[in-house]
């Protein structure tokens, strides 16, 4: 579990980035971390594996106070992927690039071939192995920097801003990745983004954040529906909220939380065949 | 005449063995807001730099077919006599920002194309204005939000004066709000001032009802271009892989499945209107 206690962070300008921030994630939890640029989310992330020291305030990772470890040691438990790979990426090859991070995790010699090879494989990128990250097009750069994440297999992942100019087809494939490293291997995944359909569409729980405050902190369908947590949060309604809130207005029948299309289409076969006995 | 012609354009970078654009013919006239959609690698961006020089001039290649911007021939016309007619404003302003403030880094371009002093001042204070930034005037680009960032780029951009402006997904690293304004002041320099707008986004629910004219690339072929309306009213907008709006997406999945034969439309409240029909009926 990750506690998350009464956060505050001042950076050295004197800009205070969060002022008291309490959040609890459990184990194999799926959330999105949102809210407009300069809100708190990326200093929020950056206080997860230990990058940023809380000012006030501490922050817990399965009981481990982050003030008392070091970035390895709370990177062994949690990783956390830049939004720009390129600024992350350096060695050789794809597989340099996860000895890397096994090495600098202290990993033994002898388990870290078959934690690359799984790792590779899991990402599909087995035959990129011995090529350069920079040969490689945005998307499969992408998918290299999470490896060299997730080959440590750390209890809880942090993407922040992972879909930023990725085409749909991108999109997905990150989508499912995600779902799989939550449902099949018992991750925890936290997403820091500002991308209301992506979040809609995927993501079950969401606390969105602004001017270093938690806004709110509940289920997707509830929260993005919500017209004043999302004005406060400089974000915009997903479109099928947009969509069931007009349409909540005209008829009371339909409901108003619904956020993606799936539920969009569960509600419309209850309301139908509902009629139809 | 069209303000852009392409015949017969067939593009591959230099160290690639195939056409990245085949083929492509197309006019766009003055005042038009095109919508370019495509996926990754499909052409959208080498097309966009054939407008404006880039490519024969900085990215080389093979070049075949023509492109006309303003009756000048691209490959064969300066870049900085095609800056006054066209300008480009990237995915991220950050590259293309570099001078000690927002005042300086708008003259930047004016200076280069060597305007008198008098205009170059001129011109700085109606951009500001114009985009309502004039508080950023002495800020360094360090000090802006990505949406400042972007709103200076665009300055810079217009500060020109150009017939037309490229936007290559300018809203890719914004919030949502943000994206929002930065995509209506786009259609207000097309709809008051007249610019051609040719813009690249992948936030469709926010664009398609902007745009004029919808035109989708397929690996470097067009293979659709119209109006919004007519676009979405084509199967193979929902097959080719880009970022279908999800109402238009929503209203295609059950039509589908039960065929109700619903209109999709890019207006939130028409949708309603049909979709609340579709409930009541059922009643």
């Amino acid at each position: 579990m990750i506690e998350i206690e009464n956060l505050w962070y001042v950076y050295e300008s004197g800009f205070t980035a969060l002022k008291g921030v309490s959040i609890r994630i459990s184990n194999g939890e799926y959330l999105a971390i949102m809210g407009k640029n300069g809100a708190g989310k990326t200093t929020l992330a950056k206080h997860l594996n230990g990058l940023l020291k809380p000012t006030r305030g501490y922050v817990l990772i399965d009981g481990m106070d982050t003030r008392d470890y070091s970035v390895a040691q709370l990177s062994r438990k949690v990783g956390y992927v830049f939004q720009n790979p390129d600024r992350f990426l350096f060695a050789e090859s794809v597989e340099k690039e996860l000895m890397f991070t096994l090495k600098n995790l202290g990993f033994s010699e002898s388990e870290i071939p078959s934690l690359i090879t799984r790792t590779l494989n899991d990402l599909n990128l087995s035959q990129f192995r011995n090529r350069s990250p920079f040969s490689l097009s945005g998307g499969e750069r992408r998918r290299v920097a999470l490896a060299a994440i997730l080959c440590a297999n750390p209890d809880y992942i942090v993407l922040d801003e992972p879909t930023v100019g990725q085409d749909f087809y991108e999109k997905e494939r990150l989508a499912a990745l995600l779902e799989r490293l939550n449902k099949k291997d018992r991750r925890a995944v936290i997403v820091i983004s500002h991308d209301v359909e992506f979040v809609a569409d995927h993501i079950p729980r969401t606390i969105t954040m602004s001017d270093g405050l938690i806004v709110s902190d509940g289920p997707t369908n509830k929260v993005l529906t919500n017209q004043l947590i999302i004005e406060r949060s400089n974000l915009k309604l997903p479109q099928i909220s947009e969509l069931f809130t007009l349409l909540h207005e005209k008829n009371s029948h339909i409901p108003r939380d619904i956020v993606n299309i799936e539920q969009a289409l569960e509600a419309f076969n209850k309301l139908t065949s509902s009629r139809k006995r | 005449m069209a303000l852009i012609e392409v015949e017969h354009l067939f593009f591959r970078y230099s160290r690639s063995n195939h056409w990245i654009l085949e083929d492509i013919n197309l006019q766009i006239s003055s005042g038009e807001f095109v919508l370019l959609l495509g996926t990754t690698g499909s052409g959208k961006t080498t097309l966009c730099r054939t407008f404006n020089g880039l490519i024969p001039h900085f990215h080389r290649g093979v070049y075949q077919g023509v492109v006309r911007v303003a009756g000048f021939e691209v490959d064969k016309t300066e870049t900085p006599k095609l800056a006054k007619y066209i300008g480009y404003v990237f995915q991220n302003p950050e590259n293309m920002l570099f001078s000690l403030n927002v005042e300086r880094e708008i003259a930047f371009s004016l200076e280069n194309l060597a305007y008198p002093k008098d205009t170059i001042i001129q011109r700085v204070d109606e951009v500001l204005s114009l985009l309502n930034i004039e508080h950023l005037r002495h800020k360094a680009p360090y000090e802006l939000s990505g949406g400042e960032q972007q709103l200076v780029a665009i300055a810079s951009v217009l500060a020109l004066k150009p017939k037309i402006i490229i936007f290559d997904e300018p809203t890719a690293n914004l919030d949502p709000l943000t994206a929002d304004y930065v995509l209506r002041l786009i259609k207000r320099l097309n709809t008051v001032f007249g610019i051609t707008i040719i813009l690249v986004e992948h936030r469709l629910e926010l664009v398609m009802p902007l745009a004029s004219r919808v035109i989708v690339i397929d690996n470097g072929k067009i293979v659709m271009d119209g109006p919004p309306d007519e676009i979405i009213n084509n199967q193979l907008f929902y097959a080719i892989g880009i970022n279908v709006p999800k109402i238009a997406s929503l209203f295609n999945i059950l039509n589908k499945r039960y065929k109700l034969g619903l209109k999709p439309t890019l207006n939130i409240y028409s949708a309603a209107n049909e979709l609340e029909g579709v409930f009541n009926d059922r009643d």
